[in-house]
C-alpha cells in the first residue's frame, strides 16, 4: 500500500526504480477523488498539472539530478499563493483570486521536485479553531466524520491524516499547524518565527504567522522543513542563518534530556482522559532516558487574552488591503466608493473574520489603544520571558496540544471564546516566536490525541531528534483512520 | 463593558464593513464577551515592562536601492475587479 508509506520510503522506492512518481501521483490522486468528497479536505485539486510535474520528476530521477523529495505528492494549505491557480484563503473575499506569484514556500518545495496534487480547505484567513469558518464548509476528522479536523489548517491535518497526500504544508499563527496535528493524529512543526519565508502566504498577524510541515512523521517533518526553511530577501522578517540538515540529527541521544513539565498546563480545564494520555507519553521518555522536572510558565493564563489583541489588531491592518479594488470579491452596483469598500468587505467576509477586525480596529482606535494593543504587548514580553526562564533549566518543554480532542462539529460554534480556549496550550509559543511540534500519542476513544513540544529559539533540530525518538519506539504515527487503509 | 448598537456601528465604519442591521445585535454580543475576556489583561501590573511588538529583537534590514522589480501592470491588473487603460476603477469620487 504506496499510499502508506513515509516520504522517507518513497523516496527510496522513487530512487530504486520501483516505481514512478507519475505511478504514485495517480494512486494519491485516485483516493483523493474517492475521499475528498466526503471530508472536504481539499478545496482545489491540480490533477493536470500534477501529472505534469510528476513526469517532470520521473525525467530528473532517470537523469540522476533527483533530491530526496523529487517526486513526492504535496498539498498546500490555499493561503500559500499558486501562481496560475485559484488561492482562496478559505474566503469568499479571494473566491475568484488567481495568484500571480509564487510564494516562496511555494516555488522551495517545486524547485526541490515536490508534485503539488491540490490545495487545503482551511479556516477562513486562518482565523478559527476548527475549520469551520471556511467559506467551503467544515473539514471532517478522518478518525470521525462527526468531529472537526482542529484549525485553521484543518484541511491539511485531515489530508495528511486520510492519506490524500504524504505531506501537507500548514501555516501557525496561534497553534493552526500544531492543534489540527494533534486532533488528527499526524505530526506537525511550527519552525521559529523567521525560519520559514512567509513572502506569498497571505498575512493574518504578521509578528505570530509562521509556515512548517504536517507529515505523519518527524523524519518527514524534517525532510520538508529543510526545503521550506532559509533567509529570504523577500520577508522582511525572515532570519539569515544556516538551515541545518534535520535528518542528520534525527538519531541523537536523548539520553539525559530534560523534559520540563508546566505545571499550568496540567490544571483545570485539561480533559482527564487527555491527560492520562500525556502521563503515558512522558513515562515512555524517562523509559528512553530522559529526565523529567516541573517547571512554571507562571503567566500562562494571560496568553490567550493578550493573542486576542495582537492577533486582531493586525488582522485589522492586513485585512485593510482587501478593498474590492485591485482583486478579490467586489459587491454589485457600489453607489459610492464608500459603499464599494463596506459592501465588498461585508460580503466578502464571513462572521469571524468581521469580528476579529472588528476587534483589532476597537483597540487601536483613538482612547483604547494603551489600554489594549500596548497592555498586550507588555504581557506578551512577560509571556516570552516565563519561556526564557524555563529554557534555562530544561532542553524541552512538553504538554499537551490540545486541552481535548476533537469537539464535534458545530458544538463550539456560537460562542467565540470558548473556541479560543481550544489554543491555550499553543498560543503562547506564538507570542514568543519559539518553534513547537505536536506528535500522535494515543487516543481517547477514537479521537487521537497529540503532544506538544516545545523548543527553544531555532531549536528545530532538537525537537525532530525528540519526535523521532519517541516515534522509533511507539507506533501511534503508523495508526490509520478506519475506512482509510 | 457591554457595546451598544451605536458603538457597534461606529467600529464597523471605522473597519469599513457592512454590518445587516439584523445581524448588530449579534455582533454587540460577541465583541462585548471578547472584551471582557481580554479584561483580564488589566489585572496585572506592567509598570516599567518594555512593550514586545516581535519576537526577534531585530532591526528591519535596509536593501540596496537598486530596482529589483520588473513592472506587472498587465498581470496584476488581469485579476482586477474593473480596470480601463491601465488604470482601476472605482465609482466617482469627484464630481
Amino acid at each position: 500500500m504506496l499510499h502508506n508509506k513515509t516520504i522517507a520510503e518513497l523516496s527510496a522506492d522513487l530512487h530504486a526504480g520501483e516505481y514512478s512518481s507519475e505511478h504514485l501521483t495517480r494512486i494519491f490522486l485516485a483516493r483523493i477523488e474517492q475521499f475528498n468528497p466526503q471530508l472536504n479536505a481539499l478545496v482545489t485539486v491540480t490533477a493536470e498539472q500534477a501529472l505534469a510535474d510528476a513526469r517532470v520528476a520521473d525525467a530528473r530521477l532517470k537523469a540522476g539530478t533527483a533530491g530526496p523529495l523529487t517526486g513526492i505528492p504535496l498539498v498546500q494549505k490555499d493561503i500559500f499563493c499558486t501562481k496560475g491557480v485559484k488561492t482562496s484563503c478559505g474566503s469568499r473575499m479571494l473566491d475568484n483570486f488567481i495568484a500571480p506569484y509564487d510564494a516562496t514556500t511555494v516555488a522551495k518545495l517545486r524547485d526541490a521536485g515536490m508534485v503539488m496534487v491540490g490545495k487545503a480547505n482551511m479556516d477562513e484567513f486562518a482565523m478559527g479553531s476548527s475549520n469551520e469558518t471556511s467559506f467551503y464548509g467544515p473539514v471532517k476528522n478522518p478518525w470521525d466524520t462527526a468531529a472537526v479536523p482542529g484549525g485553521s489548517s484543518g484541511g491539511s491535518a485531515a489530508a495528511v491524516a486520510a492519506r490524500l497526500a504524504p505531506v501537507a504544508t500548514g501555516t501557525d499563527t496561534g497553534g493552526s499547524i500544531r492543534q489540527p496535528a494533534a486532533l488528527c493524529g499526524i505530526t506537525g512543526i511550527k519552525p521559529t518565527y523567521g525560519r520559514v519565508s512567509r513572502y506569498g502566504m497571505i498575512a493574518f498577524a504578521s509578528s505570530l504567522d509562521q509556515g512548517g510541515p504536517m507529515a505523519r512523521t518527524a523524519e518527514d517533518c524534517a525532510l520538508v522543513l529543510r526545503a521550506m526553511s532559509g533567509f529570504d530577501e523577500r520577508d522582511s522578517t525572515s532570519v539569515d542563518m544556516p538551515v541545518p540538515d534535520y535528518r542528520a540529527t534525527l538519531n541523537d541521544s536523548i539520553q539525559g534530556l530534560k523534559i520540563g513539565l508546566p505545571k499550568e498546563y496540567f490544571g483545570e480545564g485539561l480533559d482527564a482522559q487527555v491527560a492520562q494520555v500525556i502521563d503515558d507519553a512522558i513515562k515512555q521518555y524517562r523509559a528512553l532516558g530522559a529526565e523529567v522536572v516541573e517547571i512554571s510558565l507562571p503567566n500562562t493564563q494571560l496568553a490567550v487574552p493578550t493573542y486576542y489583541v495582537v492577533a486582531p489588531a493586525e488582522c485589522s491592518s492586513n485585512l485593510s488591503r482587501f478593498d474590492g479594488v485591485r482583486f478579490g470579491y467586489r459587491c454589485e452596483n457600489p453607489h459610492d466608493l464608500l459603499d464599494l469598500y463596506k459592501r465588498s468587505r461585508g460580503e466578502g467576509f464571513g462572521p469571524e473574520v468581521k469580528r476579529r477586525i472588528m476587534i483589532g480596529t476597537y483597540a487601536l482606535s483613538a482612547g483604547y489603544y494603551d489600554a489594549y494593543y500596548i497592555k498586550a504587548q507588555q504581557l506578551r514580553r512577560l509571556i516570552s520571558d516565563d519561556f526564557i526562564q524555563a529554557f534555562k533549566q530544561v532542553d524541552v518543554i512538553m504538554g499537551p496540544t490540545s486541552p481535548t480532542v476533537a469537539f464535534n462539529i458545530g458544538e463550539k460554534v456560537a460562542d467565540p471564546v470558548t473556541m479560543y480556549l481550544s489554543d491555550i496550550y499553543t498560543i503562547a509559543v506564538n507570542l514568543a516566536g519559539l518553534p513547537g511540534m505536536s506528535i500522535p500519542a494515543g487516543f481517547v476513544g477514537k479521537r487521537p490525541v497529540g503532544l506538544q513540544l516545545i523548543g527553544n529559539y531555532f531549536a528545530e533540530a532538537r525537537l525532530l531528534n525528540v519526535a523521532h525518538k519517541y516515534q522509533q519506539a511507539t507506533d501511534w504515527h503508523g495508526r490509520v483512520p478506519p475506512g482509510l487503509e | 463593558m457591554a457595546l451598544s448598537k451605536s458603538d457597534v456601528e461606529k467600529i464597523a465604519h471605522l473597519a469599513r464593513l457592512e454590518i445587516n442591521d439584523a445581524d448588530i445585535p449579534l455582533y454587540a454580543n460577541n465583541l462585548t464577551n471578547i472584551l471582557s475576556f481580554v479584561e483580564q489583561m488589566s489585572a496585572v501590573d506592567t509598570t516599567g515592562v518594555e512593550p514586545m511588538a516581535h519576537p526577534l529583537a531585530a532591526s528591519q534590514r535596509l536593501r540596496p536601492d537598486i530596482v529589483t522589480e520588473t513592472n506587472q501592470r498587465e498581470l496584476f491588473q488581469s485579476i482586477a475587479p474593473q480596470v480601463e487603460a491601465g488604470l482601476y476603477l472605482v465609482p466617482k469620487v469627484i464630481e
